[in-house]
């Protein structure tokens, strides 16, 4: 298969991906869909660029604080005219 | 998506482990089983009593979900009631291999997709602020700081909290959505593609985009107000 990302720039004699295709692809690499190349090529850049590191760190630990907000809020409960409401509607 | 799907896909869900509620210890697990089946049996004979517990112990946690898409009290209301409107109709065909809070989930989130979609379209602000940018030679115009430790700490304030579920509602509502469905309701790729009639390779798209804008709301306002 054809790799997907395609920007590479040269870096002390050898190539390496670019920060926007690393960004681009963060997704694909989360979720184990990168090909086995481009998953190497992926983690070339992160082991040169702190940046896109930091990025990645940040990226996951956003969706763990979302999850965390919303599992923490409290759970509403339904108004007894609602639950009545409900129930009137099953016999309709 | 049809009932047998709903069904097949909680089945799925139940599989994976991921389903809605905790799972417990076998002698637990055992017991919760026996008592749902006896619910089941209930509410297929007509019970009154059983459709009100129904209601009554799901109907907290779906009225949530159905808030966290709709982002409005009355709207979110309207959907648990037409939620459990359609899941008494479609009783008779639930077979009962999938437990009843997966059902149901299923159900709401369905329900309040549709009642979005019902809604007048509004324009919708843009998210491209919120993404990263980049030179001509494909790197980043700013460097990146990693604010993940302390991260922890700061989950146990409210304060915070609400901060960081301000922070989802104020993505744009098409993303916002997909990140709901994928990050926060855990369906997969497929069941959110399929639940809002986009590609998967769409949902991918927007879930990355809208992640990426919430991550950067995050880091502005945790940096510049938590995080030294």
């Amino acid at each position: 298969m054809r790799s997907r990302i395609g920007k590479l720039v040269e870096s002390g004699g050898e190539l390496y991906l670019t920060c926007e295709e690393v960004i681009g692809f963060l997704l694909e690499y989360l979720d184990h869909e990168l090909e086995p190349e481009e998953e190497r090529n992926f983690e070339r850049h992160l082991a040169i660029c702190p940046s896109c590191v930091a990025y990645l760190a940040t990226y996951r630990e956003s969706i763990r604080l979302a999850r965390g907000a919303e599992a923490a809020a409290p759970v509403p409960e339904p108004a007894p005219e609602l639950v009545r409401a409900i129930l009137a509607a099953r016999g309709r | 998506m049809t009932d047998g799907a709903l069904e097949s896909s909680a089945q799925d869900r139940q599989r994976r482990g991921s389903g809605p509620g905790p799972a417990g210890a076998d002698g637990a697990t055992s017991n919760r089983v026996d008592d749902e089946a006896a619910l089941l049996t209930a509410l297929r004979a007509g019970d009154e009593r059983a459709f009100e517990r129904l209601v009554v112990e799901q109907g907290g946690r779906l009225l949530a979900v159905a808030r966290r898409l709709l982002r409005n009290d009355e709207d979110a209301r309207d959907c648990l009631q037409e939620c459990f409107v359609q899941a008494f109709r479609a009783l008779p065909r639930f077979e009962g291999q999938a437990k009843l809070s997966t059902w149901l989930h299923r159900i709401v989130v369905n329900a309040a997709l549709m009642k979005l979609r019902g809604r007048r379209a509004r324009p919708e602000g843009s998210i491209e602020s919120l993404l990263p940018s980049f030179h001509e030679d494909g790197h980043s115009t700013v460097s990146f700081r990693d604010w993940t430790p302390g991260a922890d700490e700061l989950l146990e304030r409210e304060e915070v909290r609400a901060l960081v579920r301000a922070a989802i509602d104020q993505l744009p509502e098409s993303h916002r959505t997909v990140l709901v469905l994928r990050d926060l309701e855990e369906l997969d790729t497929a069941e959110a593609a399929a639940a809002l009639g986009i590609s998967p390779n769409a949902v991918k798209i927007r879930l990355h985009r809208a992640r990426q804008a919430l991550r950067q709301q995050l880091d502005l306002r945790l940096r510049e107000g938590y995080l030294a």
